[in-house]
């Protein structure tokens, strides 16, 4: 007993005495090492391997130009499988490997796990995919920014369209009780009371399935609102506005990207006309998109899967930073982010103190003769 | 006090359409005791008959009420066909079996018919065309009631005064009356019983149909799954109005729609089946038969 549990001492102690050894070796030797950490087996690994790829494109890319400040660029590849019990292994991991930057966390959950133990190191973190808010919100993780908007970031830029560009003072917020739609809906309805400029008359779920939605639209004009905020998708979005036409009610309809889907269109018809919904902004006409996309092609002969323009993204960014900054200290690094726009193939986008990018995101869309046409 | 009328419109026809939907359970409830859990599943067919029929009709180019009539006729013998297809297969050979396994049967067969949809026609949603029209009335009556509310009311009335006139009046009705009260003298007096028990899964299936052309015109929108939530309200308003009993199917899907209405205008649609299922419990704590039940109590 005695003799394991010395044995285990002795075994923590090494490792200590790496973690703290290893980060000086790092910044003696000519290289940056850049952790890569995602899942990369596992049922998730579609959404993380495109990460692993747009990593490898522009590490190699850099090294061919002659590195970054005459540093090369080394990845150190590592499986979190979007586990928070392994992201933290992984992150410890990477850390005494002496990682000076970390790209990725691809799920929310195994991200914020493995943040502190980033933090700790001083190590900045670029996700290309986690949305929960308040990973950059709670002001927990100063080293964590990421290259896709939260989930709230949605929900901020339909109120504020609603509100600030149409000008309502009366807004109904209705939702399909599920995660996502609620979600959306609890951030819309906060936004709008935090405006001070409009009220929410009305604030409920509806059930999904519902044979008709009469009574909730009936409800919505009694309440008085010039406008329906529905977060949810589009079964239910499309039978709440065929109802609104068909009970007349005057009020035009905003929802999420779970309804800026074509079927939507499709299913209620011409009740669609006019109809507005967020959705990711339109950045496959972007070149650099283009040229993101077809690097993928020639150097691993298949599309590129989830988030790789995210990760495209961050990792230019990263790159860019550490370049601009001479190092890759955190707050040099951050200094950077905030101060030095970079091209990416999501368009030129720096970072908010908070660690989200700006220039990312959403935009409004509406239905304009049977098709989403993106508002300027 | 509009607010008021509002709901209570728009209440009566969704109680109109679970109406159309619960006699088919309470007829064949009386007649056999089971609990035909395909029946959303007829009423999805019905749907999805009408809408396939009405795409193509609209394609020949005929005017729109020859589209509604014939359309009408085909979901009616389609899902007719259906219902008897699936009491000649699912049912009756477990006619003399024990009662779960009819249940069991039946909670089959619905989950057949759910996937078999779903597979012969596609798992997204579809628009449907609007058979009937959505007519302009002039105020104050247009934010009251819609043209659709209205043909949805006049038809299930309809449906009922035929529904009723048949059972009272005709022949077979007498021998399903008979039937329903005792099987066995039934069929030593000369009834065939088998016929009957058809007839009526026909006649259920039938008012079915009519249901799902009818919703899914209203709303405007169909998929495979549409029946089970439609089939589990039903249900519940054919036992809220005492199983069996074809008044009793009627009152309670009225009173279900109305509760669903209300409770969405004036408490929360949040709460909408809460309400529902509560007035379901306690009028089974009250009356246990439902509303217009006979008072024996079997085992299902």
């Amino acid at each position: 007993m005695n003799f394991t549990l010395r044995k285990k001492f002795a075994a923590v102690a090494a490792g200590l005495l790496l973690t703290v050894a290893l980060p000086g070796a790092g910044f003696a030797a000519d290289t940056i090492k850049i952790g890569v950490a995602g899942p990369h087996s596992g049922d998730l690994a579609s959404y993380g391997l495109p990460t692993v790829n747009a990593a490898k494109i522009i590490a190699d890319k850099i090294n061919a130009g002659g590195g970054i400040n005459g540093k090369m660029i080394e990845l150190l590849v590592e499986d979190t499988v979007c586990k928070p019990e392994v992201a933290t292994n992984t992150a410890t991991k990477l850390v005494s490997d002496g990682a000076q930057m970390i790209l990725g966390g691809i799920c929310s959950g195994s991200t914020k796990a493995a943040l502190p133990i980033f933090l700790n190191a001083g190590i900045l973190v670029m996700s290309p995919s986690a949305t929960n808010p308040p990973l950059t919100q709670s002001g927990e993780y100063p080293n964590f920014h990421r290259t896709i908007a939260p989930d709230d970031a949605q929900a901020k830029l339909v109120v504020d369209f609603a509100i600030g560009k149409m000008g309502y003072t009366k807004i109904a917020v209705i939702h399909d009780k599920g995660d996502y739609g609620k979600g959306f809906a609890e951030f819309a309805k906060q936004f709008v009371e935090a405006s001070g400029k409009a009220e929410v008359t009305l604030f409920e779920g509806v059930t999904p399935g519902q044979v008709d939605y009469s009574a909730i639209v009936q409800k919505v004009k009694q309440s008085g609102a010039e406008t329906v905020i529905f977060g949810g998708y589009h079964p239910e979005a499309s039978k709440i506005i065929t109802m609104m036409k068909k009970k007349r009610l005057d009020a035009t309809f905003i929802s999420d990207d779970g309804v800026k889907d074509q079927t939507f269109v499709k299913v209620a018809q011409e009740n669609a006309e006019g109809a507005y919904a967020s959705g990711p902004k339109d950045t496959s006409n972007n070149p650099l998109s283009k040229q993101a996309v077809q690097e993928h092609k020639d150097t691993f002969g298949s599309d590129p899967g989830a988030f790789y323009e995210n990760a495209y993204a961050a990792m230019l960014a990263i790159t860019n930073a550490a370049a601009k900054a001479g190092s890759t200290d955190l707050e040099a690094l951050k200094k950077a982010l905030q101060t030095e726009p970079v091209e990416t193939p999501l368009g030129p986008i720096t970072f908010d103190e908070r660690g989200d990018a700006i220039g990312v995101g959403f935009s409004i869309y509406q239905v304009q003769n049977g098709q989403w046409v993106e508002l300027k | 006090m509009d607010y008021f009328i509002e709901l209570f419109f728009s209440g009566l026809s969704r109680g109109a359409i679970y109406a159309l939907i619960a006699l088919g359970y309470t007829m064949v409830y009386g007649i056999i005791g089971l609990i035909n859990f395909a029946h959303g599943e007829i009423y999805m067919i019905g749907a999805f008959t009408s809408f396939i029929v009405a795409t193509i009709l609209s394609i020949l180019g005929l005017p729109l009420l020859a589209i509604v009539v014939l359309t009408g006729l085909a979901a009616v013998v389609w899902s007719a066909s259906y219902g008897y297809t699936i009491e000649k297969i699912a049912y009756q050979p477990l006619r003399h079996a024990p009662r779960l396994s009819a249940l069991i049967s039946a909670i089959g067969m619905s989950m057949f018919l759910q996937n078999y949809v779903l597979l012969a026609q596609t798992s997204d949603f579809l628009p449907f065309p609007s058979l009937i029209p959505d007519f302009h009335f002039m105020e104050p009556v247009a934010h009251i009631v819609g043209s659709t509310d209205l043909v949805i009311l006049f038809t299930t009335t309809v449906a009922m005064i035929v529904l009723t006139v048949l059972v009272k009046y005709t022949k077979i009705g007498k021998a399903m009356r008979a039937t329903a009260q005792d099987r066995t003298m039934a069929m030593l007096v000369g009834i065939n019983v088998n016929r009957v028990i058809s007839a009526t899964f026909i006649i259920g299936s039938s008012l079915a149909a009519i249901g799902g052309l009818l919703i899914a015109s209203h709303i405007g929108q169909i998929n495979f799954y549409i029946g089970f939530l439609a089939g589990i309200k039903a249900f519940t308003a054919a036992v809220l109005g005492g199983i069996g009993s074809i008044p009793g199917a009627v009152l309670g899907s009225i009173v279900l729609g109305l509760t669903e209405s209300f409770a969405t205008g004036y408490v929360s649609s949040d709460y909408e089946d809460v309400f529902a299922f509560s007035l379901l419990v306690l009028i089974l704590i009250f009356k246990p038969s439902g509303l217009l039940g006979k008072s024996d109590t079997q085992k299902v």
